[in-house]
Parts: structure tokens; C-alpha cells; sequence
């Protein structure tokens, strides 16, 4: 009971703050010297009609507040308006919001499968070459810029013909079986999530090595071991779950930083995800379709965070003592 | 204090490398119209995508030779359908040191005429090759590099006093203004740092010069990393505003602002020079993405991400793979300064140092 009352509160405290990222994202979108429809006027394929109705729609003629109202209420309702080619915003979003979603859960349950171990493993090694090595990796891994890497890789699946470059399906994806649709995927996405994976891995790991080596340095390790536990069970029975708590917070931030990676990454390897739609449409200043995707982005950050301490809530008595 | 974190970095064998490593590279980028042959805008466009030029010390007797390099010439393959570049075996070019060649403002300020090293009047030495416009890559690199490897640090210096100031403020006063303060800024944090900066890139107008788009960018940079800042500093300010001596200052009947600025955001020194060390290389990398998209440091002039927005191609990084240089440089001065940011943390921080 006292977990679902925590639950529900901070579910309700990211209502504020979607308020307020939607007026900061608001404004600066406005502060744009650009006709938002510019673009609609000068295709030929959408009618004047269609081009006085999103006028209407956005309320260009009036103050910026009562602009604002009304992007509001309409995107309350789910009705995002047109892109500059005329086609819903809001099915637009569906198409590449998945995308995206797919991509970072992929890489983020990768990190954390190869990470954590390879956290475990230096603390445990500390010191040895072992650790030195894993973390002379890991700097490169961290300093390698995400659209580099993505060229390089690029580079190699154009040379070899290993891998396609880029998209995310084959051309004849729709005359595929269920099984050659999965295996078609699944082969698109290994350069992206490679790449994603590299870049998020080193400091994944290096945190999960800090948690490890705090850990095991405290009290009840130490008595633990002088009970005379064999060195298996101290580490993996007793330290672990102790290390591994603090890493769920860090879930929250390496989804935020995954979303913003992924933008690059998705636009060197012409992924269909929500980070190269929003740059089309920055782009081709394209007004709604860039709110639209903003607020978007944003929603599937704060949600990320939500998840990140509701796990918390549930994994973790203590924080549940505090609140 | 400096003084002596600079002794402990020289004394860590990875952080000393690192160290040197950059000196080298902010040395040849304050140097860079010298050390470059050529000017950021020279272009000469008979030579687009031409390979590196190849130096030659020993001529084709077999003796050794005043180094000497061949032009291209560009051939067109009927068979293949290819264009080829091949050396013009006519005509040697040696390279002087220290002779005069294109005029130039070392540093804005002084005209000169002598570069490290040109070649004769005819010849061309293009040590990365060109890019589509015939420009030299070798020299374009120290003009780019000086952009790249600046704008980070300044960027940092317009961040770092908004955050302590903002954080400092809000964690001081608490209570309702903290609750508002970082209510806002979370509300920045929850928009993904990279949409927010292409945004805030395209809305810059466009015909400014290329003076006014470089402090803008400077200044979205700062505005996508200052409330992460802000918040830590807040923490730390929470922790230390109940302490004694801070309230002997207001007994005394310091002002708020006075307290804040003098006695509180010392105390969170440390903290901001691993802080600031630890984040340039991220907004080395911010400026390069945002160069490769076209949305940062425009053309005709060079940055690092720029560059490499020829990359994008596919002939270009099968063909051309010279023009991938700029990446390189990315890497090596990000992974040195991550590795000198480590270390000194470790030496500002020791309680840290079991962990990294």
C-alpha cells in the first residue's frame, strides 16, 4: 500500500514538469524567425484551405500565450496537426517512435548484461592488469565520437558487404515471413546498437566498478570475509545486491543520454527512428512535426526516470522509509 | 594548490602522455598559419579530392635527395570509368623551409610570408589531400582545430557561472524558490540534450558572420549543460549553508549575495575543476555533431565536425578515406583530456581514488 501511495505521487509530479518542458519547448520554437508555414504555403499538393485551417489551428494571429493555449488543448486531444508534406504528425510519431524504442532498449539491456559483469569483474580484479586493460578500453570506448564510429562502421559494411547500410528493413521486407521479417531486423540493427553500445558501456561499467569497490571496502564485507565465507559468496551474495541498487538510478540517465546518442547514430545509418525525424523536420523547419517530436522526446525521458525510480521504490527498502 | 595538482598529473604516467599530447596540439593550433602551408581560403578547384602528396628523399638514380614531391594530374579511365590521379613525374617540386609563400595575419595581427614549409611556385604539397573544393585537409585541420579545441572551454566559462550562481542561489534560500528553481531546472533536464541543441542551433538566424554564429554557438552550448551544473551545486550548497560560519557572516550582516559568492561557492571549488575538466571533451564532441549536421560552424570555415560532414558520402570514405582525419584528432584530444579530467579527480578528490 504505502509502495503504490509513493508510486502514484510521483507519477503525479511529472505532470507539472511535462507543463513545463511543453512552454519551455514552446517558446523556443517560437522564438524561430521562421513562418511556421512557410513550407505548407509553398507545396503545391496542400490547398489553401488545408494551410487557413492550421493558421486557424495554431492561431498565429493572436498573442503568443493564447498561442500556446491552443497548442496545448489540441495536443491534449492527441491532434498534433500536419508536417510540411501534409501527412498527420501524429502518425508520423507512431511510425519512428518504436523505432527509437527498440534501438535503446536493445542497447541498454546489452550494456547492462555486459557492463555489470565487467564492473564486477575489475572490482574484484582491482588493481591487476585485468582492470588496467578493461579500463584503457573503456576510455577509447568513451571517447570516440558516436557519428564517427557510425562512419567507420559504415565504411566496413560497404567494403565487406557483411552488413546493410543502413535502414532498418530490406527492400522486400513486406514479402518476408514472420521469421525472415525478425531475422531481417535484427541484421539492420547491429551496426546502430553496436555503436550505441560502445559509446554507453564504458561509463556503465566504470560506475558499476566505483558501486563495487564502495561496497566491498564497507563493514559488512569485511565481516562477512572474517567469518571466514568463502570469497564466491561475500562477493556475489553479499556485496552485489548492494552495488548493483545504485546502478538503477543510473538507468533513468542512460536512457536520457541513449535518446540524445541515438540522433546521431540514427542519422549517420539512415535509421527510421524519432531522433533523425526531428532533425529532418529542425531541417526543413517543419513547426509542428518539431514540437511534436520535442515534447515526445521529453515524455520518453521523464518516463524512463519514472520507471528508473519506481524500480528504485520496489528494489529498495530505505527509500521507501524516506518518503 | 594548481601547483601542486600539476606535479601529481605530471607524475601519472597516462596523465603526463596526455599532457603532452595536448601541448603538442594547442602549440601546432596557435602556430597553425605558419605551420600550415596554405591559408584556411585557399582553394584551387583543379585539384578537388586529390590523395596526399608523397614526399620524396631519394630521386630516381638512387641517391639521396633535397625532399622533393610530384603534382597530380587528374586522368580519366575510358575503360573503368574512374578518374585517377597520377604524379606528374615532369617536373620535381622541392619543398623549402622557412621561404615565403602565401601572406598572411599570424594571429590576426602580424603580416607574414613564411610558412614551415612550401614548395616551389608551381608545385602544390597537400600532406592529407583535398577536399572537394581543393583546399588543403593538413591545413584546414589547424584552422578547424582552432575552433574545435576552443569552443568547449568557452562554453564552460559561460556555463560555470550561471550554474554556480543559479545553484547557489536556489540551494541558499531554499524553500520555496528552490522548490521553483529546480523545478525549471528539471524541466530542462527532461528534454533530450541533443534535440534541444539542434533546436536551439536552427533557430539561429541565418547571414550572421562567422564571428557572431561561432559566440552563439558557444552560448547554446552553455544553455544545454548549465542546469545538470546548477543542481549538483545546489546539493552542495544545501549541505554547507547551516554550517557556523556561515552563520557568523550573517550575524555579522553580510548580504545574501556577499555569502553566497564569498563563502559558500568556495567551498565547491574542487568540485568545479573536476567537474570543468571532466565535461570539455563533451562539448568537444556536442560542437563536432552539431558541425557534422551542418547546423554548427559553417562553411568557409573549418571545424573539426565540418570536415567531417564530407565523410558522410560513401565515395568519400571508401575513396577518400584522408578526409576522415578530422575524426582522428577528435578522438586523441577527447581521450587526453578524459584521462588528465580522471586523474584529477583522483588528486582533488582522494576518497574517489579507490574507485577510478
Amino acid at each position: 500500500m504505502e509502495i503504490l501511495k509513493y508510486i502514484i505521487k510521483r507519477i503525479l509530479q511529472t505532470i507539472p514538469l511535462l507543463i513545463l518542458v511543453s512552454v519551455i519547448s514552446f517558446f523556443i520554437i517560437r522564438l524561430s524567425p521562421v513562418d511556421p508555414l512557410a513550407e505548407l504555403k509553398l507545396n503545391p499538393s496542400i490547398s489553401p484551405v488545408t494551410v487557413e485551417k492550421e493558421r486557424q489551428r495554431l492561431g498565429l494571429d493572436k498573442p503568443i500565450i493564447v498561442q500556446y493555449g491552443k497548442w496545448a488543448f489540441s495536443f491534449v486531444q492527441g491532434d498534433l496537426g500536419v508536417t510540411s508534406t501534409g501527412e498527420k504528425v501524429s502518425q508520423k510519431l507512431k511510425e519512428r517512435i518504436p523505432n527509437t524504442l527498440l534501438l535503446t532498449i536493445i542497447v541498454i539491456l546489452l550494456t547492462w548484461l555486459v557492463g555489470v559483469p565487467l564492473g564486477i569483474l575489475a572490482a574484484v580484479k582491482w588493481k591487476t592488469p585485468f582492470d588496467r586493460i578493461l579500463t584503457v578500453f573503456t576510455s577509447i570506448g568513451m571517447a570516440i565520437p558516436s557519428f564517427f564510429l557510425a562512419v567507420l562502421l559504415l565504411m566496413f559494411a560497404v567494403k565487406t558487404g557483411w552488413f546493410p547500410i543502413g535502414g532498418l528493413t530490406s527492400p522486400d521486407y513486406a514479402d518476408m515471413s514472420f521469421c525472415g521479417k525478425f531475422i531481417d531486423i535484427s541484421y539492420h540493427l547491429v551496426l546502430p546498437v553496436f555503436v550505441l553500445f560502445i559509446i554507453s558501456l564504458a561509463g556503465l561499467q566504470r560506475q558499476m566498478r566505483a558501486n563495487m569497490l564502495d561496497v566491498l571496502d564497507s563493514d559488512y564485507v569485511k565481516f562477512a570475509r572474517a567469518k571466514g565465507l568463502s570469497e564466491f559468496k561475500v562477493v556475489y551474495k553479499h556485496a552485489l545486491r548492494n552495488a548493483v541498487n545504485p546502478m538503477i538510478t543510473l538507468l533513468g540517465f542512460e536512457f536520457a543520454g541513449l535518446l540524445s546518442g541515438a540522433a546521431l547514430t540514427e542519422y549517420v545509418f539512415q535509421y527510421p527512428g524519432l531522433g533523425r525525424l526531428i532533425l529532418e523536420a529542425v531541417l526543413k523547419s517543419d513547426i509542428n512535426l518539431v514540437m511534436a517530436s520535442l515534447m515526445m522526446g521529453a515524455v520518453m525521458l521523464i518516463a524512463g526516470n519514472l520507471i528508473a525510480d519506481i524500480l528504485l521504490i520496489i528494489t529498495d527498502p530505505r527509500i521507501r522509509g524516506k518518503a | 594548490m594548481i601547483k601542486e595538482v600539476l606535479t601529481q598529473l605530471w607524475k601519472d604516467k597516462f596523465a603526463r602522455v596526455a599532457l603532452i599530447v595536448l601541448g603538442i596540439i594547442y602549440l601546432m593550433l596557435f602556430f597553425a598559419d605558419f605551420i600550415a602551408p596554405y591559408t584556411k581560403d585557399f582553394s584551387d578547384r583543379t585539384m578537388a579530392y586529390v590523395p596526399p602528396s608523397k614526399v620524396f628523399t631519394i630521386d630516381e638514380s638512387g641517391k639521396l635527395s633535397k625532399p622533393y614531391t610530384y603534382n597530380y594530374v587528374r586522368e580519366f579511365d575510358s575503360q573503368t570509368l574512374e578518374i585517377k590521379y597520377k604524379f606528374d613525374r615532369s617536373q620535381k617540386h622541392y619543398i623549402k623551409f622557412f621561404s615565403k609563400g602565401q601572406p598572411y595575419k599570424f594571429l590576426g595581427i602580424i603580416p607574414m610570408k613564411r610558412h614551415l614549409f612550401t614548395t616551389d611556385s608551381g608545385g602544390r604539397i597537400f600532406l592529407l589531400g583535398t577536399d572537394i573544393n581543393g583546399r588543403d585537409v593538413f591545413s584546414r585541420l589547424l584552422f578547424g582545430g582552432r575552433i574545435s579545441m576552443t569552443i568547449g572551454f568557452l562554453a564552460l566559462f559561460v556555463l560555470f557561472p550561471i550554474g554556480l550562481l543559479y545553484g547557489g542561489i536556489s540551494g541558499y534560500f531554499g524553500g520555496k524558490v528552490d522548490a521553483v528553481m529546480m523545478r525549471f531546472a528539471e524541466a530542462v533536464m527532461s528534454i533530450p540534450s541533443f534535440y534541444l541543441l539542434i533546436i536551439l542551433a536552427s533557430v539561429l538566424p541565418s547571414g550572421m558572420t562567422s564571428t557572431q554564429r561561432f559566440m552563439l554557438i558557444v552560448l547554446i552550448l552553455a544553455l544545454i549543460g548549465w542546469a545538470g551544473f546548477a543542481r549538483v551545486v545546489r546539493g552542495m550548497v544545501l549541505s554547507v549553508r547551516t554550517q557556523e560560519y556561515v552563520q557568523a557572516a550573517k550575524t555579522i550582516g553580510a548580504s545574501d549575495l556577499r555569502i553566497i559568492v564569498k563563502h559558500i561557492l568556495p567551498q565547491t571549488t574542487s568540485f568545479v575543476i573536476v567537474a570543468m575538466t571532466l565535461s570539455v571533451p563533451s562539448y568537444i564532441l556536442s560542437e563536432s555533431g552539431l558541425s557534422f549536421l551542418g547546423l554548427g560552424i559553417q562553411q568557409p570555415d573549418a571545424s573539426w565536425g565540418n570536415m567531417l560532414k564530407e565523410a558522410q558520402e560513401f565515395t568519400n570514405i571508401i575513396y577518400r578515406p584522408w578526409l576522415l582525419t578530422p575524426g582522428f584528432l577528435i578522438f586523441v584530444s577527447v581521450l587526453a583530456f578524459n584521462l588528465i579530467g580522471d586523474t584529477i579527480r583522483d588528486i582533488l578528490d582522494p576518497q574517489s581514488k579507490i574507485r577510478s
